[in-house]
């Protein structure tokens, strides 16, 4: 690329990733505020001023740390947390178990209709939680299931096996036919020549399905908030706004902290992941 | 390898393991659990919410009694409802046409090789990474009444007056202390939902967009430049129709999402201010959960079903072309 071309690159480039970025660097900032910097309003937001709303190079003497410790110390905030791994990770067991026969039956097996029932299949990905959350919320307590963890983990799968099963169906198109082939021809059963073979080849999408899979999990909102109204069962997304936020006194700082937590992390692993989950979203149809 | 079936094995076994290498057999059988899981936890709750739609079912109940087309005619009697159905109809077409526009523009730069491009991708994935309720929490502190920095950095580049022009809420702001009050006021706290959506989906769109480019094959880019075609000339022949159907796909899956999104709003405003921005997920909610009359909330959304079902039927026919290629 000539010099030029570089130049309008950054200059297109930059103004975006800015505009996408920046709630991000502000609640770095916010995080560490004191209650009095950040409660005059002539006071700079981006940068940590003393009484008198001046910085000074050595700004870190003005920040504290104490919202950090307040999260962890006097919230639920590390309970949350806890939960959300729980439920994220037994919904991920239970969506490998249920999405991967069927992805692979699905790429592999069933022949010509393949393709369209796992179209089918992804539709179900589309129903949003919105028309659902009310029957649930009801049939939930009836199974004396509200205020436990449980409701989660038996409703999530709802989203996450049409979602892995449609990754999955394009990740084990993508595998070679012929090295499954090849194990049939030395007699091995189907299914022996799956868990040998075809698994072990797939585990980079498997792990794809598992990140995109638990991702979806942290995110739900509106069956977490339905469902759930004790602080100790409460997962990080529908904790944080019920319980930081206490009508009209937010505490900001601690609520920055509690957002960049877990979006960091999993900015990182969806960054690793992309490519290879651009190959199974798009049904391994263009590479 | 061993061999498939050990000598000695009771006959019935030995039919049920030939039985499993049959494809007509093992299809069926691998797929049935994912199968039977959703239609238990995604079938019979629709169908139990079409139900509750056609009774009287309030808070506590699973069921009522059967009054018909009721509820789906009292919602729409109500202000709030139909401004809900208008809300949901600009919130969902106006932040998707903003994603289409940037990552249109994104994608055509982010494919280029350049030095830093990992964390400006970095960058980019945050919005779409991050938990929804966590971030939009982020935007409730930068659209803040008092504190907001949007504000206070739109007044010290001088540019606040030039916003308030354009946004035409001039007559109400002129106060020297009163700021742009971006979630207090009916049109404004409108915009602002809407921008923190289209904020929040651009990043999917950029990543589909870039998988849609790199689908031209490239003796198809090489071809074009042969022939003379730079610029305008190519994006408009080549470049845009080869990448439709893959764009529209993803297009389509941000409308779905954002028909559907209850986060953002409840989030940013619940509704409010006096209910000016309820979407239809939003207005489910008050009515279904905190006014606890079940079946009109259910019969509420399901108005956005037929929307749902137009927006994936258009999904299904502009896929096509791309399972072909």
């Amino acid at each position: 690329m000539s010099r030029r071309q570089t130049a309008l690159t950054y200059l297109v480039v930059g103004p975006f990733a800015v505009f996408l970025a920046f709630p991000f660097y502000f609640a770095l900032v916010t995080m560490f505020k004191t209650n009095l910097d950040l409660s005059v309003p002539t006071h700079s937001p981006y940068v940590y001023n003393d009484a008198e709303g001046h910085f000074h190079w050595n700004f870190w003497h003005y920040a504290t740390t104490q919202h950090v410790a307040f999260l962890f110390n006097d919230t639920n905030y590390p309970t949350w947390l806890l939960n959300t791994l729980l439920v994220g990770a037994a919904v991920v067991v239970i969506t490998l178990l249920l999405a991967m026969p069927a992805g692979y039956a699905l790429a592999r097996l069933a022949g010509p209709w393949g393709q369209s029932a796992g179209v089918a299949i992804f539709l179900v990905y589309l129903i949003p939680p919105t028309l659902l959350f009310l029957p649930l919320s009801r049939i939930v307590t009836n199974l004396h299931l509200k205020d436990s963890l449980w409701s989660l983990i038996l409703v999530y799968p709802s989203f996450t096996i049409p979602f892995a099963t449609w990754l999955l169906m394009g990740f084990f198109k993508t595998i070679p036919q012929e090295l499954e082939e090849a194990a049939l021809v030395d007699g091995a059963s189907r299914l022996k020549a799956i868990y040998r073979i075809v698994l072990p080849v797939s585990l980079p999408g498997i792990l794809t399905v598992v990140i995109f899979a638990f991702s979806l999990c942290v995110n739900e909102f509106i069956y977490a908030f339905t469902f759930i109204s004790t602080s100790s069962q409460r997962t990080v997304s529908s904790g944080v706004p019920n319980e930081l936020i206490r009508g009209d006194v937010f505490f900001w700082q601690s609520l920055m902290v509690a957002t960049l937590i877990p979006s960091i992390p999993l900015a990182l692993l969806y960054n690793a992941f992309l490519d290879r989950f651009i190959k199974g979203f798009t049904g391994g149809a263009f590479r | 390898m061993e061999a498939e079936a050990a000598p000695g094995w009771r006959p019935s076994t030995r039919r049920w393991r030939r039985a499993l290498e049959d494809r007509r057999v093992l299809a069926p059988l691998l797929i049935a659990p994912a199968v039977i899981f959703m239609a238990l936890v995604v079938g019979v709750p629709f169908g139990w919410a079409i139900y509750l739609s056609f009774t009287d079912a309030i808070g506590g109940s699973l069921s009522g009694h059967w009054i018909g087309l009721h509820n789906f005619t009292s919602v729409w009697q109500d202000d709030n409802f139909r401004r809900a159905i208008r809300n949901t109809l600009i919130f969902t077409f106006a932040s998707q046409a903003i994603v289409v526009v940037g990552a249109s523009v994104l994608s055509a730069f982010l494919v280029r090789d350049f030095r830093g491009k990992w964390f400006i991708r970095f960058l980019v994935v945050l919005p779409w990474a991050a938990p929804v309720v966590l971030s939009t929490i982020t935007w409730l502190w930068i659209l803040d009444s008092l504190y907001s920095v949007a504000n206070w950095t739109l007044t010290k580049l001088h540019l606040e007056h030039a916003l308030i022009w354009l946004l035409g809420v001039t007559h109400v702001e002129t106060q020297a202390q009163a700021p742009l009050q971006w979630l207090g006021r009916p049109n404004l706290a409108l915009v602002a939902i809407t921008l923190v959506q289209a904020w929040r989906i651009l990043p999917f769109a950029v990543v589909i967009f870039i998988a849609g480019r790199a689908s031209i094959p490239n003796e198809v880019e090489d071809a074009a430049t042969i022939d003379g075609a730079t610029g305008l000339k190519k994006l408009w022949y080549i470049d845009v129709p080869l990448q439709l159907p893959i764009a529209l796909v993803a297009v389509l899956f941000g409308i779905v999402f954002t028909a559907g999104d209850f986060a953002v709003v409840y989030i940013l405003t619940q509704g409010g201010p006096f209910n000016s921005t309820q979407v239809l997920p939003t207005w489910a909610f008050q009515i279904g959960i905190n006014s606890g009359s079940l079946g009109e909330g259910a019969a509420i959304s399901l108005y956005l079903f037929p929307f749902l079902i137009l927006v994936t039927i258009g999904m299904l026919f502009f896929a096509r072309p791309v399972q072909v290629t």
